[in-house]
């Protein structure tokens, strides 16, 4: 089997599941409650709180956890805008962002705030002057994802940052559910708010997410109840999907130490393939992308029926983004970047893990000759 | 030391057989549902299964069904979601005092964007009356959430009077039936239940798992938008494994039902049992034959409930003050203030005890007979 779809989910690493176990069996205690099992609960969770704050150079009291990266990026957006309503009613944030970013600013257009969608350049990177333009006196939000979830493109996002030092009103939030783990943030430096991370991107489970909130910030709660996470997010601590986060993150961070050359390796060489296939387009910008996200567009070529023909050779590929795959609308991402609806609908997603390798490719790449021979004869 | 874990109410281990089935869908099926490949739709078809199962142990359809991080992000999508998406047909809103935190905490936000909420009090014993929430419907009013079972003192709401009620109002009638569910029977329809939420990690489930029936005619605004993830009515990637691990502790807690049910009566009774023996002076809080089986919170008067707990726990007994949701703090008990007023003796001297899975009536004996120790060292000056 090969596995190209890290972006929609990675598989746990094997030690994440056994400390997910351990922690579910032996130290299930509520980390609100009094007693010896609530206390180790909670020790497990300030330890899993530490360690993650510190992989990701903040304060502890800066990790609020999550049930996901949608919950996060909602709590964001949401939090912010409702809490600084007062200060202005503008929110930036760009037209390729995932649904958890833009449908919650649609819902905000709906109360009354004014939201401006930036468009991004061929390469799908939004430049700082668009960012510089669209500032307003009256803008709350800034909300620009690290790398996107379709094609790959890396976002100025310390720039931004840079520029934002200049509005201390104006509250920055970065998506970086598909960056972390695969290309260097340095949160503080880039001056950045609030930041979002889902744990199953990084080989974590599902049901853990992280927002990172700057010390000072305040956000308007999304979920109201027991007061838990500092008050800023109720519900009983899911601590063993946490506590396998934090692993999930340490392991993930030392593989791309040692293992970042040959992710990029493993880049070039599928780049230097898929080059060779007539048919493809590919619309990934290779110099200003993340090391694992490869999209292309396929001439004439459905691609849901291009996903199932691969996965009969055992490959498994995405169309685009896993949320929309169902839907058969154009990618939101290909259209900004200036595709035709044609190249916008055909899109076809590689996402890589520390995982993949070089071997893999020459298998792979024939298994796609083939499906392409394929699927152009049955359309002849 | 042999610990005692009396304080299943808070949160109860995990039962081996959840794990059990969680673990392939971690390690071998880990697809994204959205993913339109193998992996994806084997997760797809987990999700559903799930799906099944939960529905059909409230009598609901699979379509009723949300699947959510738990019991608070439930009871906040039944009370915000809907308030919001049906603020044009009035702004009114009844609950109750002794409501879980949740609940109430989610009142009081929608109070901020200007609905009106009505906390109906309760009596001595810890009953909502049918009564007072007939007087207090409006035709402005367009949801009562009322608590199946209460979290601190177990007492069963008369939630079949207040749907019969309901019936033939426009309000929504949500239950958050965190406590009540897997103990009692819950059939949505008999009782004209139009939300209702659970939590997996009450019953022997994973944490982070929950879920919120709401009938199909409910209109409700999500908290969460991003993705079309179950019916676009919760966005965010499915926590498969935690859902799978969700509806097996179902599965098991419905076929275990009446045994519980018996079994928990008996460990209530043994342990009051010894308490009555021993002479000291207690009282049960809330109405003995409207309870939950499963939870005794009980007054100790002359003790306070801060050392009553140091003292148990020194003594390998976990129990607590109420509610474990309260973060970290023994602020007195809403609900006992609710039910006994501010001066009462009883908020600050009352320990509930809750039983589940793995307790044994030896296990209650012992926890009983070294309370009694507790309370007697603690009122003899
Ligand atoms: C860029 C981006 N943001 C947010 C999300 C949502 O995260 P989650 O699946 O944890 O809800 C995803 C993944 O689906 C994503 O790729
Ligand atoms: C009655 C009641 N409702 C809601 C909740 C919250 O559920 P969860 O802990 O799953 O968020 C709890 C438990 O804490 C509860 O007892």
């Amino acid at each position: 089997m090969i596995y190209l779809d890290n972006s929609a989910t990675t598989k746990p690493f094997p030690e994440v599941v056994d400390s997910f176990v351990t922690v579910a069996t032996k130290y299930f205690g509520n980390p609100s409650s009094l007693h010896e099992l609530g206390m180790k609960a909670e020790r497990l969770l300030t330890q899993a709180r530490e360690q993650i704050a510190a992989a990701l150079g903040v304060k502890p009291n800066e990790i609020i956890f999550t049930s996901g990266g949608t919950e996060a990026n909602n709590f964001a957006i949401k939090g912010v805008a409702l809490q600084y309503r007062h200060r202005g009613n503008h929110i930036i944030t760009t037209a390729i962002e995932h649904p958890s970013v833009s449908e919650p600013c649609q819902q905000l257009e709906q109360l009354g705030f004014e939201v401006t969608y930036l468009p991004v350049n061929e390469n799908g990177i939004v430049t700082v002057e668009e960012v510089k333009k669209a500032l307003r006196d009256d803008t709350i939000l800034v909300s620009i994802m690290h790398v996107n979830n379709e094609v790959g493109s890396i976002q100025p996002v310390e720039e931004i940052g840079a520029l934002l030092a200049r509005y201390p009103k104006t509250i920055f939030h970065v998506d970086r559910v598909q960056g972390i783990s695969k290309v260097p943030l340095d949160m503080k430096k880039a001056r950045i708010d609030l930041c979002t991370m889902s744990a199953h991107k990084f080989h974590g489970l599902r049901g853990a997410g992280i927002l990172y909130v700057r010390q000072g910030i305040q956000l308007s709660p999304l979920l109201a109840g027991g007061g838990q996470e500092m008050q800023f997010r109720s519900g009983t601590e899911n601590v063993p999907a946490i506590v396998a986060m934090a692993k999930a993150l340490r392991m993930s961070l030392e593989k791309y130490d040692k293992q970042i050359d040959y992710l990029l390796e493993v880049k070039q060489a599928w780049f230097n393939e898929l080059k060779t296939i007539p048919s493809i387009q590919i619309n990934t910008p290779f110099a200003d992308s993340a090391p694992h996200i490869i999209n292309f567009s396929l001439n004439g070529i459905k691609p849901e029926v291009f996903v199932h023909e691969l996965e009969k050779r055992d490959i498994f590929v995405s169309t685009t983004s896993a949320c929309s795959s169902k839907k058969k609308t154009p990618s939101k991402t290909l259209l900004a970047m200036g595709a035709d609806d044609k190249r916008a609908e055909s899109g076809i997603r590689i996402s890589l893990s520390f995982e993949n390798t070089l071997e893999e490719i020459p298998t792979a790449i024939a298994a796609m000759k083939e499906a392409i021979e394929k699927l152009r004869e049955v359309t002849r | 030391m042999n610990r005692i874990y009396l304080d299943h109410a808070a949160t109860s281990p995990v039962h081996p057989d959840v794990v059990k089935c969680m673990i392939p869908l971690m390690s071998e099926v880990f697809g994204n549902p959205s993913s339109i490949h193998f992996f994806g739709r084997q997760s797809r078809q987990a999700v559903d299964e799930a799906r099944a199962v939960v529905a059909a142990s409230l009598g609901a359809k699979e379509s009723e069904i949300i699947f959510t991080s738990g019991g608070t992000e439930a009871d906040n999508i039944a009370l915000i979601g809907t308030a919001m998406a049906n603020r044009h047909r009035g702004r009114h809103i009844i609950t109750s005092m002794i409501e879980h935190h949740a609940v109430l905490r989610a009142c009081q936000y929608l109070e901020k964007q200007g609905f009106e909420v009505t906390y109906l009090p309760v009596d001595e014993q810890g009953n909502v009356s049918p009564a007072d929430v007939k007087a207090a419907l409006r035709d402005d009013t367009i949801l009562v959430s009322i608590m199946f079972a209460n979290n601190e003192v177990g007492v069963l709401q008369p939630i079949r009077e207040i749907g019969e009620l309901l019936k033939d109002h426009q309000a929504y009638f949500h239950t958050d039936a965190v406590q009540a569910y897997g103990l009692v029977p819950i059939r949505v329809n008999d009782y004209h239940i139009d939300l209702l939420s659970v939590s997996a990690h009450k019953i022997n489930g994973p944490k982070g798992i929950g879920a919120l029936y709401a009938r199909e005619t409910v209109k409700l605004s999500p908290l969460f938008y991003g993705g079309e993830q179950e019916r676009k009515r919760r966005a965010g990637t499915e926590n498969v494994a935690g859902i799978v691990g969700f509806a097996k502790a179902v599965e098991i807690a419905q076929e275990t039902m009446s045994d519980k049910q018996q079994e928990y009566r008996l460990l209530r009774e043994t342990m009051l049992s010894i308490f009555a023996e021993s002479g000291i002076s207690y009282a049960v809080n809330g109405s003995e034959d409207r309870c939950l089986p499963h939870i005794v919170n009980v007054a100790f008067p002359g003790t306070n409930v801060e050392s009553m707990l140091v003292n148990l726990d020194l003594a390998g007994i976990a129990a607590s003050s109420g509610s474990a949701c309260t973060a970290g703090s023994i602020d007195p008990s809403h609900v006992l203030v609710a039910m006994f007023g501010k001066k009462s003796e009883r908020i600050r001297s009352s320990v509930r005890f809750s039983f589940g899975l793995g307790n044994t009536k030896e296990q209650i004996a012992k926890a009983a007979t070294e309370t009694v120790k507790i309370v007697k060292r603690l009122t003899t000056k």
